[in-house]
């Protein structure tokens, strides 16, 4: 591992800002495409095309009275929603935005995400549990038995696709997807992985632990004003987390289709031209998936809680363990007899 | 047991000491008393859902004993909308009471219109002019239409897909445009009249409804495509909710969800009111009992009332739409405002109303969007009903919802709820 330099630095400040900013493009966004899709107009009243919607959002949010309920866990109730966050902004050190664009190369890349992506969910277990709601109570557990049966074939997946790459930086990872991105060489891993990450975002068909309908907002639904606004910023920063996690490893990272192929004909390495044109392709695919989160919001229903966990532990993990055995069985065949 | 001796301790019982002991037994016997018995892990929980729930349809009361996400037991608390509709109606005349209908099953306010106007029109023996009959059912299966597609986005949107709730309101927002153009409301129509209907169907109106009547279906065989091959949906419903045949028949349960487990019960074909014995339609019926079967035949319900506009608006002949009889009907507006008898009689039929004969009692059921509606009224010979009782379908049919949560998972209440369809407002009257 090599020790940061200044342009770390700088580029951590920049994605951090980029990331909290996206939390409010998201939510725009995410506005925006449902009103399409439900026949609606959606906001258009703040700003132009409504765009500063997202700002009135948060104004509003902090303008509200803070409640905590009276028989809660005040310490608790007040850490819980940070965690999430927290955990969401940590994830953004190991991800390569470009070539030579990343905060850290870390040796264990991978590890290092898997561990910071499973503590998001103390935030809401926490939550659940210090509100002294059953409802929350409800949300809390769920959202802890669906974090442990996703994390297991999520982490299958990503581990068939360490496998390709042989090592655990998530640069390399990216860079052996030069020339065939994850999704083609290892489809059934790309589904699990991306079935695995809308269930650690939490989105629907995975949002038992919100359940608008049977548990009314679940963990958050003794929260308001910037709290609740807190626990709003990090599900949206998990989308996008989520969807670059998926971009960098299947969807080749900051490389374009079988770049490879036709290096010769793009800008040269260590240009800025390069540069934009890697954070414009990831970017543009983090969008796509961004975009893909919020589709599938809007148009699918909910699982109920034993579907969810014999999705997960009876089909999923099975099926990422064989399709783990298998590609390192042919990744043998190949490196022994070719 | 507690419950009594704190009562017992606050009131200390002196007058009819066994009466009151009953009484406050009856009260500790109430259906909605849960108590975790026999726990010694200590895994259960009581949950309150509801009445201010977002998901239980209205004010609808669950209590539910939790292992886990498994309900143990549970309980149905009702009448948090009661607002004794059927006292009301010993006050109004025939006619006056008619809005308060409008408010029962408020989904299907013309339903509800027609059940009273039949009942009553049995009762006081009054004819009704083809014509206005048409009318009714064209308003009647508009009416079921639109409480279906209720039914679909709600209950859609409680298993997680929250913008089927916007699709279908999208084509209840076109029905209330006719029901606009049909009565002059858009929601709580109050179009009948006993004898009749207030008015005829303009022709921009029928147009409207004929333009309805070939655009929906389009519309409905998407949400089929939409839903039917959705395994989440599928998984979801099949098998959620499960009431046996017996227990259907048992417990009075009508509507789509008798005829889910298999009993082709419609009245409209059992015992033809209107003119329904002179237009051809099905009845969907189901064998499973669970929540996809009722899914499923409301769906076809929604085709076959399309069928039966179609044909109303086929059959229909220029008349009279209320009948020449000034004792049983409303004048029409140009006697009224042109004629001293039609001014004499308008007066008449406001102060009075229609007298039935006295000592005749009746009950007139009709087929509704939610079941069997029906309404028994009992005349002295005024112009009000003496006692009238109304036989709502919301009502019964939750009686069967207490079957059904037994054994089933929270997430699965509002779904059922969904299914069952209940109208608070009817079943609390």
């Amino acid at each position: 591992m090599e020790y940061p330099i200044v342009s770390s630095y700088l580029i951590l400040a920049v994605s951090l800002a980029f990331l909290l900013q996206s939390a409010a493009v998201c939510v725009y966004a995410e506005r925006r495409i449902a009103a399409f899709i439900q026949y609606r107009v959606g906001p258009n009243r703040v700003g132009p095309f409504g765009a500063l919607q997202p700002l009135a959002d948060v104004i509003k949010l902090i303008f509200k009275e803070d409640v905590t309920p009276i028989y809660g866990n005040k310490t608790l109730h007040t850490v819980a929603p940070l965690i999430p966050v927290v955990t969401a902004l940590l994830t953004i050190a190991v991800i390569p935005f470009g070539d030579g664009l990343f905060i850290v190369d870390l040796n264990v890349g991978v590890l290092y995400l898997l561990a910071v992506a499973s503590l998001g969910v103390y935030g809401v277990t926490m939550a659940g549990w210090a509100s002294n709601s059953k409802y929350s109570l409800f949300g809390g557990l769920r959202a802890a038995a669906q974090m442990l049966s996703y994390e297991l074939p999520m982490g299958m997946a990503v581990a068939s696709m360490v496998l390709f790459a042989g090592s655990l930086s998530l640069i390399d990872m990216v860079n052996t997807q030069m020339y065939w991105w994850g999704v083609f060489v290892n489809p059934i891993g790309f589904i699990i992985f991306v079935v695995a990450t809308f269930a650690e975002a939490n989105r629907t068909p995975f949002d038992l632990v919100e359940a608008e309908q049977e548990l009314v907002g679940g963990f958050h639904t003794e929260y308001s004003s910037m709290k609740f606004g807190m626990f709003f910023l990090a599900e949206y920063m998990h989308v996008v987390i989520g969807s670059m996690l998926i971009t960098t490893f299947f969807l080749g990272g900051y490389h374009l289709p079988f770049a490879g192929y036709y290096a010769h004909l793009l800008p040269e390495a260590g240009t800025w031209a390069k540069a934009l044109l890697d954070i414009h392709v990831f970017l543009g695919k983090t969008a796509f998936m961004v975009f893909v989160f919020i589709w599938v919001r809007w148009t699918i229903p909910r699982f109920k809680y034993n579907q969810l966990m014999s999705l997960g532990w009876a089909k999923l993990l099975p099926l990422s363990i064989a399709n783990f055995v298998i590609i390192a069985f042919i990744l043998m065949v190949i490196h022994t007899y070719m | 047991m507690e419950l009594k001796n704190s009562i017992l301790d606050k009131s200390k019982p002196t007058f009819f000491e066994k009466h009151q002991n009953a009484l406050y037994k009856s009260l500790e016997d109430k259906h909605t008393t849960v108590e975790v018995e026999q726990d010694p892990l200590g895994t259960r929980m009581i949950l309150n859902m509801g009445p201010q729930h977002p998901a239980t349809h209205g004010v609808l009361r669950l209590l539910l004993e939790l292992e886990g996400e498994k309900i143990l037991r549970n309980r149905l608390d009702i009448g948090y909308l009661h607002r004794g509709i059927e006292k009301i109606a010993e006050n109004k005349t025939y006619q006056e009471f008619m809005p308060y209908t409008d408010r029962m099953d408020y989904l299907s306010p013309y339903s509800n219109n027609v059940a009273l106007c039949t009942a009553v029109e049995k009762i006081a023996q009054i004819e009704v002019p083809d014509r206005a009959q048409y009318i009714r059912m064209i308003g009647a299966e508009l009416a079921r239409i639109s409480s279906h597609l209720l039914f679909l986005g709600a209950m859609v949107m409680d298993t997680g897909a929250i913008s089927f709730f916007i699709w279908t309101f999208k084509e209840r927002e076109r029905i209330y445009d006719i029901f606009d153009n049909f009565g002059g409301h858009r929601f709580t129509i109050s179009h009948c009249r006993i004898g009749g209907v207030h008015n005829d169907l303009t022709p921009e109106c029928i147009s409207m409804i004929k333009e309805f009547t070939e655009s929906f279906p389009k519309e409905h065989s998407d949400w089929l495509k939409l839903l039917n091959k959705n395994r989440i949906f599928y998984d979801r419903n099949a098998n959620v909710g499960n009431i046996t045949y017996d227990q259907a028949l048992q417990l009075g349960v009508t509507g789509p969800n008798i005829r889910a487990v298999g009993v082709p019960y419609d009245i409209r074909k059992f015992d033809p009111y209107l003119k329904y014995d002179e237009v051809e339609f099905d009845i969907p019926t189901r064998l499973e009992g669970d929540n996809l079967s009722r899914y499923f035949i409301r769906m076809e319900e929604m085709l076959e009332s399309i069928r039966i506009i179609r044909q109303c608006l086929d059959k229909m002949t220029p008349g009279p739409i209320r009948t020449d009889n000034a004792k049983q009907t409303y004048p029409s507006k140009d006697e009224v405002y042109y004629s001293m008898e039609g001014l004499i009689h308008d007066f008449m039929m406001t102060d009075t109303g229609i007298c039935p004969p006295a000592g005749v009692e009746c009950y007139h059921a009709v087929e509704a969007p939610k079941g069997e509606l029906g309404f028994y009224i009992q005349s002295d010979g005024t112009g009000h009903p003496w006692r009238m009782k109304i036989k709502s379908p919301s009502f019964t049919n939750l009686q069967g919802l207490e079957k059904m949560l037994d054994g089933e998972m929270i997430a699965d209440t509002v779904v059922m709820i969904g299914g069952i369809d209940p109208v608070m407002g009817e079943s609390d009257k």
